[in-house]
This record gives structure tokens, C-alpha cells and sequence, in this order.
């Protein structure tokens, strides 16, 4: 789906969509923002909050460093200004599942801000997308509805949670440019390792703010916004249908109403969420139980040091120095866990580079695939697949063999040499063997072999075909091609 | 004969003179004696006579404290596990706790034994102890009038010699007014002294925990137990708790007090203003010398505060809303009305209007002109201290303008009530030091003398009141039982 699929309506060249994100990120740490909670997920309800999680008077929140410390890593990722103090502020509203009545966000002074972002598209455009800001604030609690007959049970264990509110400028203009917006952050979240990115579990939310203006407008026009869509699918799918919705809206001689709306996945639409009586205050202020976040150079620098080269220029990386395709080099570098196993075997094999990913894009990726296992838990490490590599290269082996004896390794036969040997599947590559072999394949088919010496070279592969047969494909193939050619032109 | 010190009951505790047990009974037979002054809303007799036999037990192991074994009494506003603790409010009337303040987990480390919890204004909100859910306090001196709050039954209890100290906390003088109005010397250690956590927050910014006896030295005592950093208090200091007691005896040779002009302003009693410049004359006498002084900004101490701190209060009591402890309404329609009931039958008249004022002072179109101007204002107050400091080591005044008012007196007129701390707010502004001590009388009520003093120097504070006492005897008068 991209953005020309909405220009097959009349009229929409007139328009420009104008989107920005919200992206929720859970940041992963062991225990809560303000509380020594535990985050993990699906546990029994109310289990995991503590005093300050339920809001018991007289409980005060304490910072978590590592929740800091991963906001401030994403900060530097997208090479913003990390604010060497920030300043935590009270939300304040009435809502069941918000213990204290407030929630404990960031405001006028976040501890991200002016970031940018390269995002690639998939018409193979780059984008570079702004980021306003990034602030820690935590999570709300659960409401849950369907546990008790007639009354709304409340689930705390999610309250006080840590989460990154990513905050792209209104710069996307397009379903297309938004979705792949949002995939390029959930790649870099999860390789800077600060969130699980699972969508399923609420661990990566998107907010969406749409508008569209008159194409060459300058002003913006009145948004609305698409709220919780929990994936990237669905959040095209919102994006195009609110542009959709808001174009036919003003072509009729409507006007946008600024609200929040739902999106419904089973009708690909968008609707107004229940009219709040009164626009929300939130009468955010300093939270006089925190002082503000005061970051030296020195903790700074630390992580800055510890940032991982990123996604893009690793991209840039393997096209450029290693000579891989844009293709391959951008699956390789679609998840930190993918590039480490790469590299892994890239630093056994160095002159490898390409087999190297066909590999592991290849029957890795088919065989993880297939298992539902993610790569870090793959059964064949990347030594082990460097090994049966190697002998491919060396002729021990075949490419036929090789896969076999990867799925053997897959199975947990063993390792690629015992594999080899167990199943006799050392390449002939000793001359005299291969000749003798040669030799008696000529004698059977005389009358082949004078056809080819007049001229019918596609009679060779016959005879490779036939020496295969006799050394149960053991017979290294150039070894194979070189003699048959020899022993019949001589012959 | 005075009533003893908290060394000279550890003394008698030590010689075997008196037990524990035998110091627990009789401040739980005075609290029932005097029950009219309605100085507790709990009295924990049970809990007392088990802390007491443990207390003699420690100290017959020989792991007595100076603290193990005297009682005292905790304002209902620190956190008890499992006693209930009701901020004075009907809110919480039923909460019992889960956990320990800090406060109260260092004094039973100390060995003190808790007999009950003291009466206080809702949520601490007031400066006359009406403000009460379970009713008002009286004060010992003379039960028509108020005892000065928002501490004012750990003032009341003290006082009556029902315990030899109490805790207290002072957002805006809650502890140094209460004190003042019953004769007591009270301390408001800096911010950040005293771990906040598990006391029920009025405004984060400005509640201090502290403490009310009769003595400086008493105070030293106890501040020596409940001060320190604390991790679980992200605004608690992480610098080391000076030694208090060794720091009593310090001389006052050489002491430049600033008497600040403004503390004595229209407004102030002249018995007051009489009786405190008495007292700095004693000072002087002694060897201090008195600089005047002027605190420019201090006339707007209480319009920042009246800002700032109901502005924290209603973001702070937004937790009590019916859904997880506290009071909720009978038979709710829908959320809305969860909300809106529960929150009018548990709270009192004037805890309501700080968080409609506070509410309004953050709304959009409001903010800048009410909090964010409050906040600058706090700055320029802070900023009088700092210049004030750097002429004068303390800054001494009336801790209120008036000695304790009668009873209803200013309960129908807010205002009035709030120009009550006009001399206490600033400091709570400034999240400085400051202590109230007896200073004399008027029209034969106690009137205290405040002295303030820089961030963190409590003990200059202790000695300088200590030494004061060591010439007066204004903090052992007490009151008669005609209460």
C-alpha cells in the first residue's frame, strides 16, 4: 500500500496529508519508572504494583537510571539535543485506572529533543523525518471489563511502566512515508536494545495526527487523532482512510472537528471516540516530588560511547565496503540480533561477504522461520554454520550437500564435520578416483562420446550426470567438468 | 518540679528508677485524663505496652538508645503500619496503612515508645486545629482557644505533659505556630532533612517533618533519630546528619542575629513584639549581637504560598477518589458520581476550597499569572534569605503575630486565618530552618520567638535555643489542668 493508492480518487492532488506520530515505546527495564515494581508482562492482575503503583498516601517516586539512560541512548541515536536538565511534570486527570490522579509525564522540558531520523521508503526514496521530542513519562493502568458481571475490575500492573513518547514533527505526507516512519523507529528501539518493540503487548503504540491542507499551503490544517492502532498495517490503514475521510469532509463543504478517533480494524475505518464534554486541561505543572533531572557530560558521554553503530550506517556499510546488494544489506540490518549473527560469520569467513548473507537470509532464515525462533535463539550458532561454510568453499562438499547437512545441524545431528563423515558425503576430488570413474563412464557410452566429439556439447552434462551417479554425487563438480572435457577432447 | 527532659528520663530509664511500661501507662492515663482537649484521634494502649516491654527488654540487654523506651505521640499524618492513620479527614478515616513512614520506622529503631496519634487540620490544612474531621483541639493553656496547627495535638499532647514530644510536620508553620500557641519549642528542619516518605503529602515542595517538646535539647534528640537521606525520597538531602546534642553547647559570643523589620509589622500583638524583643535582649545579653535587617519581599510570602501550595494539594489529593482505599460514596450511578460524591462526603470545608483554589491557580489561562508568578515570588523570597545571610547568621521575629485566638474566632473568615502564618510561610518558601521557642507571655498566653537559620544549620539553631534556655524558663511553664 502507498500513497498512489489514494490518488486514485479525483481531486486528491489538491490536498496535502500532513501526519505526525506519537510513538509509545516500552522501554525495557527490570522494574518501573518511579517504583521497584517488576515490568514483565502477563502476570496475574495487581501482582506486580507496588505502594506507589496503587498511589498509597505518603508514597513518593524514585527515578529508575536505567529507564534515563535508555531514553537518553535513543536521543543520541537520532543525534538530538539531550537536555542536561529536564524536568518531570504531573498530567493531572480522573481516571480509574490512573492511581494518583496524575500521571508523571515530561512537558515544557523533555530530556530528547530536536531529533531527525533517516527513514527509506520502499520506492527506495530517503526521508529524513524530524523529531521533536522524546520523553520518559509511565503508563496508565488497565481497565478491565470483562472479568467481573456488571463492574470494571482495575489492573495496575501496567501502572507506572516506563515509556519513551516519541514525537515526530507534522513532516509525513503520506500513509506510506508514516508507516515506514514508524517501522525505521521500531527497528532502531529494538537494536539499541531500550524496547521488545512487541506491538501484541502493548510494548510499541502509535498515536496518529492527521490533517490535510490544500496542496501548497503552508498553514495546517485542523487534526484529528488516531489513537492506540497496534500495527503497521492498521495504522496505514487508519492514516489512509482519515484522509480519505477529511478530503470528502471538505469537499462537501464540511469542516474537521479537532478530536480523538478509533480506529475499527474489522471496517478499516475511523470513528469519533465518545464527545468529551469540555476540552481537557491537564494543568501540567512540575512534579515537587522530583527535582529536576540534572544530566552531566560524563554519564552522557558514557552511553554515547556505548551507542552501537546504527542501522542505517551499517546499511550503508555493506553495500558500500562489503559489496552487498541494497536488498540484502537492508535485511541484514533490520534487527541487531540478525546483523550480530552476520557479523559473527562474516569474522570467521572475511572474504565471504555475499555467501555470507545468502546464507543467512537463505536456509537460516527459512529453517528460524520455519521453527518460529528468532535468530539469537537459532539452533545452529554462527561458528557452526561458519564451519560447514568453509567447507563448501574448500571442495569438501557440495552446495547440495551443504544444505543437507545444514538441515542435519538444524536437526541436531551434530556437528558439520561428524555430519560429513557419518554420511560420506566428502567430495572426490583425488584426480585418480574421479578418472577411474571418468574412464568408465566413457567405455559404457561409446556412442555418446563420439556424438560429443562431433560437436554435441550438451552431451557433457549427460556424463556428469552419469559420474555423479556412480560416486553418489560426491564428485567435486569443477574437478569433474575440467576432466570429462580433457579426457574427451584427447579421446 | 518541670517536667523531665528526654535525657533525664533516659537517665531514670537507665537507674532502673522508672521502667518503660511504667512511662507508657502513665502518658496513656494522662491522654485519657486529658481526652478534652481532643489532642488524639488514636490512642494506641496495646501496641504502647508491647513496645514498652520491649524497650526494657533492649535496655536490660544493654541495647538502650537515648530514645528507647519515651514515649511520644505521631501527628495522624505519618504513615503507621497498621494503625490507621486519617490525616484528620474523613476521607481516611478507616485507611490503615500498609507500611511505616520513615519517621516512624526511625523512632522505633530509636526504641520510642508510640502511644498514640495526635489530632491535626485536615490533611494539615489550617492554623487552629478546627479544621478536623475528628473534631477541633483545644489548647491546654486555655480550652476556648485554638492551639495554632496544623500540629496542633502534638502541640496539645505535649503540652499537657501527656508525652514528652510529638512529631509534627510544617508546610507553612504547622509545627512553629502550634509550638508558639502552646508554649513548646517546635523544629522545622530544612527541606530535604527529614525523609517525607509515608507522610501523607499536603504540598510536596513545602511539607517538612519535625518535631515538638519542651526543650531545645529534647529536639536535638529527636532530630538526631528521624534526620537523614533516604532513597526512597528523591527530595531528601544525601549529606551526612550533623551531631546535634554536641553541638548545644556552642557559645553565642560573636552571634549576628537579624531582626527583621518586617516580622514586626502591623498585624503584630504589641504583647508579642514585647515579650520577643525581651527575648532578644536575653540574647544579647548573652552575647549575640542583633543587626536590623529587611526582608523586602516577605509581604508576599503569603499570597505565593496560598498559591503554591493548594496548587501541589490538588494535585496531590486527586488519589483520594473512592477507588482504591479511602471513602467511598453508598451506591455509586456512574464514575462521575464515584468521583464527585465520594470525594464531597470525605473531605472538609477547607481542604475543598485548597483544591478548588490550587485547581484554578494550574488551569489553562491561569497558570502563568497564579503558579508560574507564585514561583518567582518564591524565588525572590529565597533570594531576601540569601542576601539576609550573608550580613547575619539567624533571623529572628514572633513566629506569629498574635498569641492563640479564641476558638471560632477566625473560622468564618479565611483570610484571617491564613494571615496567621505570615511570619512562617516564607520560611517553608525558602526550605530553610527555623525554629520556635517560648519566649514569654502575653496577657498570660506563650508567644514564641522564631529563629531561622541558613539550609542545613539545624544545630546553630538547637545551640542558640538551647543556650537562650539555659537563662529562661519560659519553656518550662506549664499550664494548669483547668483544660
Amino acid at each position: 500500500m502507498t500513497s498512489s493508492h489514494v490518488s486514485h480518487h479525483t481531486s486528491h492532488a489538491a490536498w496535502q496529508p500532513v501526519i505526525g506520530l506519537e510513538i509509545h515505546a516500552q522501554l525495557s527495564t527490570a522494574s518501573k519508572l518511579f517504583s521497584g515494581a517488576p515490568t514483565a508482562y502477563g502476570a496475574e492482575p495487581n501482582t506486580q504494583a507496588a505502594l506507589l503503583d496503587v498511589a498509597m498516601p505518603g508514597t513518593l517516586p524514585v527515578p529508575n537510571c536505567a529507564a534515563i539512560d535508555k531514553a537518553i541512548l535513543f536521543g543520541l541515536a537520532i543525534d538530538a539535543t539531550i537536555a542536561p536538565r529536564s524536568v518531570f511534570a504531573r498530567k493531572n486527570y480522573f481516571y480509574p485506572d490512573l492511581p494518583k490522579g496524575y500521571q508523571i509525564s515530561q512537558y515544557e522540558l523533555p530530556v530528547v529533543s530536536r531529533g531527525r531520523l533517516t527513514v527509506r521508503l520502499d520506492d527506495g526514496r530517503t526521508l529524513t523525518v524530524a523529531i521533536e521530542r522524546a520523553h520518559l513519562e509511565e503508563d496508565a493502568g488497565k481497565s478491565v471489563h470483562d472479568a467481573f458481571h456488571a463492574e470494571t475490575g482495575i489492573d495496575l500492573n501496567r501502572a507506572g511502566v516506563p515509556l519513551l513518547e516519541i514525537v515526530s514533527a507534522p513532516a509525513l505526507h503520506s500513509p506510506a512515508e508514516a508507516v515506514a516512519y514508524m517501522r525505521a523507529v521500531h527497528t532502531l528501539v529494538r537494536w539499541l536494545g531500550i524496547c521488545d518493540g512487541n506491538l501484541q503487548e502493548g510494548s510499541f503504540r502509535c498515536d496518529a495526527n492527521v490533517s490535510v491542507r490544500p496542496a501548497g499551503s503552508t498553514t495546517l490544517g485542523t487534526r484529528t487523532e488516531i489513537k492506540n492502532v497496534n500495527s503497521f498495517r492498521f495504522v496505514e490503514k487508519a492514516i489512509e482512510y482519515e484522509i480519505e475521510r477529511q478530503i470528502r469532509t471538505l469537499e462537501n463543504g464540511g469542516t474537521i472537528v479537532q478530536e480523538t478517533r478509533l480506529y475499527d480494524p474489522t471496517r478499516h475505518q475511523t470513528r469519533a471516540m465518545r464527545g468529551k464534554e469540555s476540552a481537557d486541561d491537564y494543568r501540567y505543572f512540575p512534579d515537587p516530588d522530583l527535582p529536576p533531572l540534572i544530566l552531566d557530560g560524563n554519564r552522557v558521554a558514557t552511553l554515547r560511547a556505548a551507542l552501537p553503530e546504527l542501522p542505517e550506517a551499517c546499511r550503508r556499510r555493506y553495500i558500500e565496503v562489503l559489496g552487498l546488494g541494497e536488498q540484502e544489506a537492508g535485511q541484514l540490518c533490520l534487527d541487531r540480533a540478525t546483523t550480530e549473527y552476520f557479523e559473527a560469520l562474516l569474522a570467521e569467513l572475511p572474504e565471504e561477504a555475499r555467501l555470507c548473507a545468502n546464507w543467512v537470509l537463505g536456509e537460516l532464515a527459512a529453517a528460524l522461520n520455519e521453527a518460529g525462533l528468532d535468530i539469537a535463539d537459532s539452533r545452529v550458532a554462527a561458528a557452526e554454520l561458519a564451519t560447514l561454510l568453509r567447507h563448501m568453499r574448500e571442495g569438501a562438499i557440495t552446495l547440495r550437500s551443504a544444505k543437507d547437512v545444514f538441515a542435519a545441524m538444524w536437526a541436531g545431528e551434530g556437528s558439520a564435520e561428524a555430519i560429513i563423515e557419518a554420511r560420506g558425503l566428502r567430495q572426490i576430488s583425488d584426480t585418480g578416483a574421479l578418472a577411474a570413474a571418468v574412464d568408465a563412464v566413457l567405455a559404457e557410452f561409446p556412442g555418446q562420446a563420439a556424438d560429443y566429439r562431433r560437436g554435441n556439447e550438451k552431451l557433457l552434462q549427460f556424463f556428469v550426470g552419469q559420474v555423479m551417479k556412480r560416486t553418489r554425487g560426491q564428485a567435486n563438480p569443477q574437478q569433474l567438468n575440467a576432466l570429462l572435457r580433457e579426457q574427451l577432447a584427447g579421446g | 518540679m518541670p517536667s523531665p527532659s528526654l535525657a533525664e528520663l533516659a537517665q531514670q530509664l537507665a537507674s532502673g528508677q522508672i521502667r518503660a511500661a511504667d512511662l507508657a501507662d502513665r502518658a496513656l492515663a494522662r491522654a485519657r485524663e486529658r481526652a478534652a482537649l481532643n489532642a488524639f484521634i488514636t490512642l494506641t494502649p496495646e501496641r504502647a505496652r508491647a513496645a514498652a516491654a520491649t524497650a526494657d527488654a533492649a535496655r536490660a540487654a544493654g541495647r538502650a538508645g537515648t530514645l528507647t523506651g519515651i514515649p511520644f505521640a505521631h501527628k495522624d499524618i505519618f504513615c503507621t503500619k497498621g494503625i490507621r492513620t486519617t490525616c484528620a479527614s474523613r476521607m481516611l478515616a478507616d485507611f490503615v496503612p500498609p507500611y511505616d513512614a520513615a519517621v516512624a520506622e526511625r523512632l522505633d529503631a530509636a526504641g520510642a515508645v508510640l502511644i498514640g496519634k495526635a489530632n491535626l487540620d485536615e490533611f494539615a490544612m489550617g492554623s487552629s486545629n478546627e479544621n478536623s474531621a475528628f473534631g477541633a483541639v483545644r489548647n491546654p493553656w486555655d480550652p476556648e482557644r485554638v492551639p495554632g496547627g496544623s500540629s496542633g495535638g502534638s502541640a496539645a499532647a505535649v503540652a499537657a505533659g501527656i508525652v514528652p514530644f510529638a512529631t509534627g510536620s510544617d508546610t507553612g508553620g504547622s509545627i512553629r505556630q502550634p509550638a508558639a500557641f502552646c508554649g513548646l519549642t517546635g523544629l522545622k528542619p530544612t527541606y530535604g532533612r527529614v525523609s517525607r516518605h509515608g507522610m501523607i503529602a499536603y504540598a510536596s515542595s513545602l511539607d517538612c517533618g519535625g518535631v515538638l517538646a519542651r526543650r531545645a535539647e529534647d529536639c536535638a534528640q529527636v532530630l538526631a533519630a528521624i534526620a537523614g537521606h533516604d532513597n526512597r525520597d528523591a527530595t531528601s538531602a544525601p549529606r551526612p546528619v550533623d551531631d546535634y546534642r554536641a553541638a548545644l553547647d556552642r557559645p553565642l559570643a560573636g552571634l549576628r542575629i537579624g531582626v527583621a523589620r518586617e516580622y514586626f509589622g502591623a498585624g503584630v500583638e504589641d504583647g508579642v513584639g514585647a515579650a520577643v524583643r525581651e527575648a532578644l535582649g536575653e540574647l544579647e545579653k548573652r552575647g549575640a549581637r542583633l543587626i536590623d535587617i529587611g526582608l523586602p519581599n516577605a509581604r508576599h510570602a503569603i499570597p505565593a504560598y496560598y498559591v503554591i501550595a493548594p496548587a501541589e494539594a490538588s494535585s496531590n489529593l486527586a488519589r483520594y477518589d473512592g477507588v482504591r482505599y479511602g471513602h467511598r460514596c453508598a451506591h455509586p450511578a456512574s464514575l462521575e458520581d464515584l468521583y464527585s460524591r465520594s470525594r464531597a462526603e470525605g473531605f472538609g470545608a477547607e481542604v475543598k476550597r485548597r483544591i478548588l483554589v490550587g485547581t484554578y491557580g494550574l488551569s489553562a489561562g491561569y497558570y502563568d499569572a497564579y503558579y508560574l508568578r507564585a514561583q518567582r515570588i518564591r524565588r525572590l523570597i529565597a533570594n531576601d534569605f540569601a542576601e539576609a545571610f550573608r550580613a547575619v547568621d539567624l533571623i529572628a521575629g514572633p513566629t506569629a503575630p498574635t498569641v492563640a485566638f479564641r476558638v471560632g474566632e477566625k473560622s468564618a473568615d479565611p483570610l484571617a486565618m491564613y494571615a496567621a502564618d505570615v511570619n512562617t510561610v516564607a520560611v517553608n518558601l525558602a526550605g530553610l530552618p527555623a525554629i520556635s521557642l517560648p519566649a514569654g507571655f502575653s496577657a498570660g498566653l506563650p508567644v514564641g520567638l522564631q529563629l531561622i537559620a541558613p539550609a542545613f544549620a539545624e544545630g546553630m539553631l538547637l545551640a542558640v535555643a538551647h543556650r537562650f534556655q539555659q537563662h529562661t524558663d519560659w519553656h518550662l511553664r506549664e499550664p494548669g489542668d483547668s483544660a
